[in-house]
């Protein structure tokens, strides 16, 4: 894996995101209590919501338009709902977040 | 001609006596009801609720002025009745007198007092009324507040669980070896010991009080054994005696209380008592149960009815929060009694049945007591046990093999089977009421008085209801916030200010919140209550606001958002026009609309520029309209005075003053306001949550209205005078709803669960609670009211709102 920086873990709030830009759509970035970052798809399965936009419970996001759970380990629906989103490789080093390079420049197909 | 009834003393079996006048025979007393307390009657075993902050006064009132009111019942409370002049058959009190043809007596009990020095130091109370109740929860408003208990029996325990509870540090001084020695044996008593130390109660047992100590005020508790506590406040609750110099001056007989026969009546057939202050066949009472059964016959006697006062066995339960208790009969240690006793440490659960001659006479239960009251019913029926020896202590679950469901085994209950001890209502009364179509609570509750005292039977009156009813009845609506607590909105918010819990982990913490950190659906709620109840306090935490609050703009299905700027009353002129319309056309905005709220939406606008089209419309003197809050919206008006031929007051200018005052304000769901200039209401002011019509004599304000899911008119609240007035009203009301709704009710749904009838009394009718409100409305304005769009002009914001990074144009390898 080659890991990006793509800022510092203060750039997020706890328990809130903030999303990369990518060639292949939004990438949101979530920062939980415990201080961990996850990577995934900024597009709820549901209807396309924005997930960098609702709010972080433990280690799940509610989409803001909807309410539909998504698990950020898994990226798939939690309760009764059914969907999944594509997750990416993320961690924290020394203050900084990186994420896989390869799957996010090259797209998912690589 | 009426009958006069004089009532001494408005307690609960007095209250009760005139109910059940009331029911039988309405027209033919005339009631006049003296209290030395300056109150009426109230439901005096919930003053422990009071006391821990989990009910209010207001909600334990059993017969509130209304009531009196309605009856025509005279009420002196306040005034004390001195003296009782048989031969002249007339009360005097020390500003007057009333003649009666019956009396009755029901002057309760005193506290006792331990005849030790230092007891008439200020700060030494005792546990009886209201006002013991207020002067606790007073002292325990002070910081590090130390209190120390005397007596540790029912009262007792209740009053410092109360106390600390309230945060103060509490310590309770037994005179005997384990607490509630006359209900608990000493096993039961050290877990419940045990129970309240993890609460932080100190509990010292073998305890016998020499002194208080203190010079102008208590200061500490000296014990015989030298011990010595210090002390802010210390509460006396060893026990009670009947209070009866009334009746010892008239020459009543009189032994350790006021000596009854079977029919209630004292020495003088025409003097009757009932309650604590009472002795029947060298009998005391203290418990409420036996209380109502003396004020049922009481008044058969005055209605000249046959019927006799027979005391039963009653049960005690403890009303702590989370300590379950339960006793009943005899459990001493005799030689031809057995006991069957089981244990379970890791739980903290302990069960103790006596028996005597394959019977059960007695029951201890601590720490699960579900099957209190089957055991209770086995006591007093003295029920052959013989048979079901082996399993009996695991509860009628267990018996003819039926299942361990709660409702099963409240199904599997006799009709004869007590649900309610207080009121004495066997599950045959119950089922009889649903027969005869009772189908709630509260039904229940009008019907048979079920539930309606203590509360503690709530739980087993609706399994009466589901086991009988079974699909026809839905458990009720007692539910819970979310999946992260078992309580509902109302318990969180009452808890919130009882126990002055300040942030979210607190929250979390103390009322055992089962997730890490809430879900969306608490979150936000808790946000909201936190800096509603403390807005000098707690930090309003953005992470758990909905988008729209976070981000201060209507998100839209495409995840792009509106904009819209407050425009006052629903004011405009050219400069802001023209600048909304080059902000439009500067960010390229796909939407331009005019919004039912009188002002203009632009819609479509990327989270990236929304810092950036803010700080453009502020340069005109534009603010965020809050166009997505759980606040303030807007304030809709008509022309008024100012151009129109029927206009009878300026609507315009009130309307613009009214959104001056009110923006910014965060409140349980979004609150529009209207006001129209006369009563052809062209603002539609008669459906908003508070409209305003101007009329010639001034301004009618009207509350509570609806036109979303539900269409609602609104409700009359006031009509005032002056429009500093109506200013006034509206902002109390605005505050009471801030305070006291749950998170997302709209006030027409709140004003239907309180009742417009409370707010006025809240809001119009008790002006210091008036300016109360209006200084705590006030006060969160000075902090919250601000303008989002402002605070948002810095660089570090603007970054905050563009991506993290943008990996477009980076190559690939």
């Amino acid at each position: 894996m080659s890991w990006i920086d793509i800022g510092a873990l203060d750039d997020i709030p706890q328990r809130g995101a903030r999303v990369v830009k990518t060639l292949h759509g939004c990438v949101a970035v979530f920062r939980t209590h415990d201080d961990q970052v996850f990577a995934i798809d900024d597009r709820c399965p549901h209807k396309g919501g924005p997930l960098s936009e609702g709010i972080v419970h433990g280690h799940s996001v509610t989409c803001p338009l909807h309410g539909m759970v998504i698990g950020l380990t898994d990226g798939l629906a939690k309760g009764a709902d059914e969907g999944a989103v594509a997750t990416y490789p993320a961690r924290v080093e020394k203050g900084r977040i990186l994420l896989d390079a390869a799957r996010l420049i090259r797209g998912r197909a690589a | 001609m009426k009958q006069k009834l004089v009532i001494i003393g408005a307690g609960m079996a007095s209250g009760r006596v005139i109910e059940h006048i009331l029911a039988q025979d309405p027209e033919g007393w005339e009631i006049t009801a003296f209290n030395a307390e300056p109150r009426g009657n109230y439901n005096r075993i919930m003053l422990s609720p009071v006391l821990s902050g989990e009910k209010s006064y207001a909600e334990i009132v059993t017969h509130d002025d209304d009531f009196y009111a309605q009856h025509s019942i005279t009420c002196r409370f306040g005034e004390a009745v001195v003296r009782i002049d048989r031969e002249n058959k007339v009360v005097h009190s020390n500003t007057g007198s009333a003649a009666y043809d019956k009396l009755l007596i029901a002057t309760g009990s005193a506290p006792f007092i331990i005849p030790v020095q230092g007891r008439d130091l200020p700060g030494v109370i005792t546990y009886r009324d209201m006002d013991d109740t207020q002067a606790m929860i007073d002292a325990s408003s002070q910081p590090n507040g130390k209190a120390v208990v005397i007596g540790g029996g029912l009262l007792g325990l209740e009053a410092a669980a109360g106390l600390a509870l309230r945060g103060m540090d509490v310590t309770v001084i037994h005179l005997m070896g384990h607490l509630m020695e006359r209900q608990l044996d000493p096993a039961a008593g050290y877990l419940l010991q045990k129970d309240l130390e993890a609460r932080g109660i100190k509990v010292h047992c073998k305890g016998s009080t020499a002194a208080i100590l203190g010079r102008d005020k208590v200061e500490g508790v000296l014990l015989e054994d030298n011990t010595g506590y210090e002390a802010d406040l210390v509460c006396m609750a060893v026990g009670i005696r009947p209070e009866t110099r009334l009746a010892n001056d008239a020459h009543l007989e009189v032994a350790r209380g006021i000596v009854v026969d079977d029919q209630l009546r004292t020495s003088d057939p025409d003097i009757l008592a009932v309650g604590e202050c009472v002795e029947h066949d060298s009998q005391l009472f203290g418990l409420v149960a036996p209380l109502y059964d003396q004020a049922k016959v009481a008044a058969a006697t005055l209605l000249g009815q046959d019927a006799a006062f027979r005391p039963v066995q009653t049960a005690t339960k403890l009303k702590v929060t989370g300590v379950d208790l339960f006793s009943a009969g005899d459990f001493t240690d005799a030689e031809d009694r057995e006991d069957i006793v089981f244990r379970d440490p890791a739980r903290g659960v302990y069960k103790r049945l006596v028996i005597e001659n394959d019977r059960l006479i007695g029951a201890v239960m601590y720490g699960d007591t579900a099957d209190g009251s089957w055991f209770f019913g086995l006591i007093k029926d003295g029920t052959d046990i013989s048979d079901m020896r082996d399993t009996l202590i695991f509860g009628p679950a267990y018996q003819g093999g039926t299942s361990a469901d709660p409702l099963a085994a409240v199904a599997a209950l006799p009709l004869d089977a007590e649900i309610c001890g207080c009121n004495g209502i066997c599950k045959g009364t119950i089922v009889a009421a649903i027969e005869g179509g009772a189908s709630t609570l509260a039904d229940i509750k009008a019907k048979t008085k079920a539930s309606a005292s203590c509360g503690t039977c709530t739980g087993l009156v609706e399994q009466v209801l589901a086991s009988t009813l079974g699909d026809d009845f839905k458990m009720p609506a007692a539910q819970p916030m979310c999946g992260c607590t078992d309580l509902t909105h109302e318990d969180v918010r009452r808890l919130i200010k009882a126990r002055g819990l300040k942030s979210m982990p607190a929250v979390m913490q103390e009322l055992g919140w089962k997730s890490s950190c809430g879900c969306s659906s608490c979150r936000p709620a808790l946000n909201f209550y936190l800096l509603a109840d403390w807005p000098e306090d707690y930090q309003d935490d953005a992470q758990s606001r909905f988008v729209n609050e976070r981000n201060h703009a209507n998100i839209q299905k495409d995840g792009t958002y509106s904009v819209v700027p407050r425009m006052w009353g629903g004011m405009t002129n050219p400069r802001e026009l023209r600048a909304i319309a080059d902000a439009a056309e500067k960010y390229a905005v796909p939407g331009v609309k005019v919004t039912g709220g009188q002002r203009i939406d632009l819609l479509g606008v990327r989270k990236e520029h929304l810092p950036h089209i803010w700080a453009d419309l502020n340069q005109a003197g534009l603010v965020s309209g809050h166009a997505y809050a759980k606040g303030l919206r807007t304030v809709k008006t008509c022309v008024g005075t100012d151009f129109c031929r029927f206009g009878t007051q300026d609507s315009t200018g009130l309307g613009i003053k009214l959104e001056q005052r009110l923006w910014g304000a965060w409140t349980p769901h979004k609150v529009k306001l209207a006001v129209s200039g006369c009563p052809r209401n062209c603002a539609e002011a008669t459906c908003k949550d508070v409209g305003i019509v101007c009329v010639d004599s001034g301004y009618e304000i009207g509350v509570g209205g609806a036109a979303g899911m539900d269409l609602k008119e609104v409700e009359r609240l006031a009509k005032v005078a002056t429009e500093a007035e109506a200013i006034d009203l509206t902002v109390a009301f605005v505050q009471l709803y801030r305070e006291n709704a749950r998170y997302l009710d709209r006030p027409y749904k709140w004003l239907a669960k309180v009742g417009l009838d409370w707010v006025q009394a809240q809001v119009v009718e008790d002006l210091a609670n008036r300016a109360a409100l209006i200084a705590r409305f006030d006060l969160s304005q000075s902090i919250y009211q601000r303008d989002p769009w402002a605070d948002r002009a810095t660089p570090k914001a603007q970054a905050d709102f563009a991506p993290l990074a943008d990996l477009t144009q980076e190559a690939a390898e």
